[in-house]
């Protein structure tokens, strides 16, 4: 199985996949060698190691012992010890090896997944983060030791301003959702102040399941409006359901379809004109970097997703950064404390805002999270930025333009930074799932699947990979395609080459079995 | 696909069954089969009062949570249970073993703006 493994590396080309699967029947009949060095492989750390074996000589405490029954509560004692692993440092070090060689990442494969925006993160950025002055440091500090984090952080709240062509930003909330959820906290307590309550949020069809569930979170009422066929709102729709109990509406654009809405600018008009704010969900602003400005086409609030735009890694539930851009008018109800340069020219934190929703998180946000996104900002530099946005949609058009003949596209081209097909091969019962698995086979990440239209891959190339990437990846889509005509079996049937094939997503959801138990 | 024509039908694929009083209720076959396999239903409490538009059950598939919608008023009378432990009987029977609630419905309310099972059939073909 490990030498399997390897081959995810590149994308393979079909005749070596071929091979692949000939390969792993071939290891699964000679189970004589495969089947113990699988055994080994799939261990949990507390089924591995032995009593007594340890990762660290300890000297003798010169610490007084005291009887734990003296110091802790008898009803809080345990008779044993907790069952934790007994392992040599050796055996560790492999177990955390093998698994990390199991995971699948930007720096070894192409990633193309839909309104995520994978892009590589630049190794700078972790060299930056370690620096010890930004890594060593501690919140209770006193701010004179902390000015040159605290001037940092008031640069990067400028420079996110300014590319949102709004006045001022936040950087408290941890994610993108928390983002959401923190502007729609802004714009409660903006009606308020203006003596009005307002239940509605109005969100398109195609966006992010975030938007609705940060509403709900902040006790107002989602509702859905249509899109056209072509992707765009339905400005009839939205006519029909904004009025003067909605608080605002919340957009993304470019969307989720991978189309900008040129309307955009009317949205706004009609937003505004029941009183109601207009919300940006800043997933996709890696298409509109330095081309244009939300602020300029009408949003009063948005948040961003350092790790799609600014290149920070994406946490898989870890830490993130999801800063919050306002308009002039919704300034006094920014979350304190706020980062602030002092006539003296020194930085220091600001809570004199008495209108201030309050603190949204603890200390200043994910700061090592924000000194990623400050250095891929100051990397690149304004022009750089700019190009970002250019390869990033002319990358996702190239690949729609070349794949446009085997796979039908429902939004007519052009397209932003990503761009979505809804694959026609009905006729052999192969789905958008069997392609997405026949793709990890050739070492792909599958794309989104199945949003936000039924049975469709959403793929988002961004401006990180090379031409020669791009039409490899195009090669491989071909393939399959020619695949699903000769042997549709072989794409239903994929992953052929995973040390995991299909997982029983069913028996998993009705019957969880979350807890390993000795 | 089969739709059954003595019901009437939602544009969020609900089906509601009327005799005398008491309507039962569930989801189309069709949203079923897109939803793909059913783990959890949610479903509301006997003697729940419902209105109008009112989401009072969920649905939850390996692919996506879905809310179920009333269409009519009136009084929860009873559940469907068998869903609790084989929420897989609204793939295999959506329109009679997959039924989900039985409300008894106030007075003088109607189906009268829910599409028959013809209208809903080219609301499919519209939307696919």
């Amino acid at each position: 199985m490990t030498t399997m493994m390897t081959e995810r590396s590149k994308m393979i080309l079909p005749d070596s996949a071929a091979n692949g699967d000939c390969e792993v029947s071939a290891n699964a009949a000679a189970a004589g060698n495969a089947a113990p060095m699988e055994l080994r492989e799939n261990k949990l750390l507390f089924e591995k190691g032995s009593p007594g074996l340890c990762g660290a000589a300890l000297t003798e405490s010169d610490v007084p012992k005291v009887r734990r029954e003296s110091a802790i509560p008898r009803e809080l004692l345990v008779d044993a010890p907790p069952a934790l692993p007994e392992l040599g440092e050796l055996d560790v070090v492999r177990h955390y090896k093998s698994l990390a060689h199991k995971v699948f990442s930007i720096d070894e494969n192409f990633y193309p997944l839909g309104s995520c925006t994978m892009k590589y993160n630049p190794r700078i950025n972790e060299r930056v983060a370690f620096m010890p002055g930004f890594a060593a440091i501690h919140p209770y500090q006193d701010e004179a030791d902390l000015q040159g984090i605290l001037e940092l952080l008031y640069r990067l709240r400028t420079y996110l301003a300014e590319i949102a062509g709004l006045p001022e930003v936040t950087l408290q909330p941890a994610a993108g959702a928390h983002g959401e959820l923190t502007a729609l906290m802004i714009i409660n307590a903006y009606h308020r102040s203006r003596g009005q309550n307002r239940h509605k949020v109005l969100a398109p069809d195609s966006a992010h399941g975030t938007n609705p569930a940060s509403c709900t979170i902040c006790g107002r009422d989602a509702l859905s409006i249509k899109s056209k066929s072509n992707g765009r709102v339905d400005l009839d729709d939205l006519l029909a359901k904004v009025d003067e109990d909605t608080a605002a509406l919340m957009i993304t654009n470019p969307n989720t379809t991978g189309v900008f809405d040129e309307t955009i600018a009317d949205i706004a008009e009609i937003v505004h004109a029941k009183g109601a704010q207009l919300y940006l969900d800043g997933a996709n602003m890696n298409a509109i970097l330095g081309k244009t400005r939300p602020g300029d086409f009408g949003v009063d609030c948005m948040h961003y997703n350092t790790h799609k735009t600014f290149s920070t890694p994406h946490g898989g539930g870890g830490p993130g950064a999801g800063p919050v851009a306002v308009a002039e008018h919704l300034r006094p109800f920014l979350p304190v404390p706020q980062v602030v340069k002092r006539n003296d020219g020194s930085f220091g934190w600001d809570s004199d805002r008495p209108q201030s929703i309050g603190k949204v998180r603890s200390f200043f946000g994910q700061v090592g999270v924000l000194v990623r996104a400050y250095t891929y900002i100051r990397s690149l530099g304004c022009d750089g930025l700019r190009d970002v946005a250019e390869k990033a949609v002319l990358n996702a058009n190239y690949l729609a333009a070349r794949l446009k003949h085997k796979y039908p596209m429902p939004f007519p081209p052009p397209y932003a930074h990503e761009f979505i097909t809804v694959p026609d091969f009905h006729d052999s019962g192969v789905t958008e799932l069997d392609l997405a698995k026949r793709l990890i086979d050739y070492g792909i990440h599958p794309p989104t699947m199945s949003w936000p239209i039924h049975h469709c891959l959403m793929i988002e190339p961004t401006e990180t990979e090379s031409l020669a990437t791009l039409d490899q990846f195009v090669e491989v889509m071909l393939t399959i395609a020619d695949e699903v005509d000769r042997d549709p079996n072989l794409v239903k049937n994929a992953p052929h080459t995973m040390p995991v094939k299909r997982l029983d997503e069913v028996a998993a959801s009705r019957k969880p079995n979350v807890r390993w138990k000795p | 696909m089969k739709i059954p024509v003595d019901r009437k039908y939602s544009e969020t694929h609900e089906w509601f069954l009327l005799e005398d009083d008491t309507a039962t209720m569930g989801i189309t076959q069709y949203a079923a089969d897109e939803l793909t396999d059913i783990t959890y239903v949610d479903l509301p409490e006997v003697g729940a009062k419902v209105s109008t538009g009112d989401a009072i059950a969920e649905v939850e598939s390996v692919k996506a949570t879905s809310e179920i919608f009333a269409a009519i008023p009136g009084t929860v009378t009873a559940v469907n249970t068998a869903l609790t432990d084989h929420p897989e009987l609204i793939n295999d029977d959506a329109f009679d073993e997959g039924w989900m609630i039985k409300i008894k419905v106030d007075s003088n309310a109607s189906l009268e703006n829910l599409m028959t099972a013809k209208d809903y059939a080219s609301f499919l073909r519209n939307s696919a």
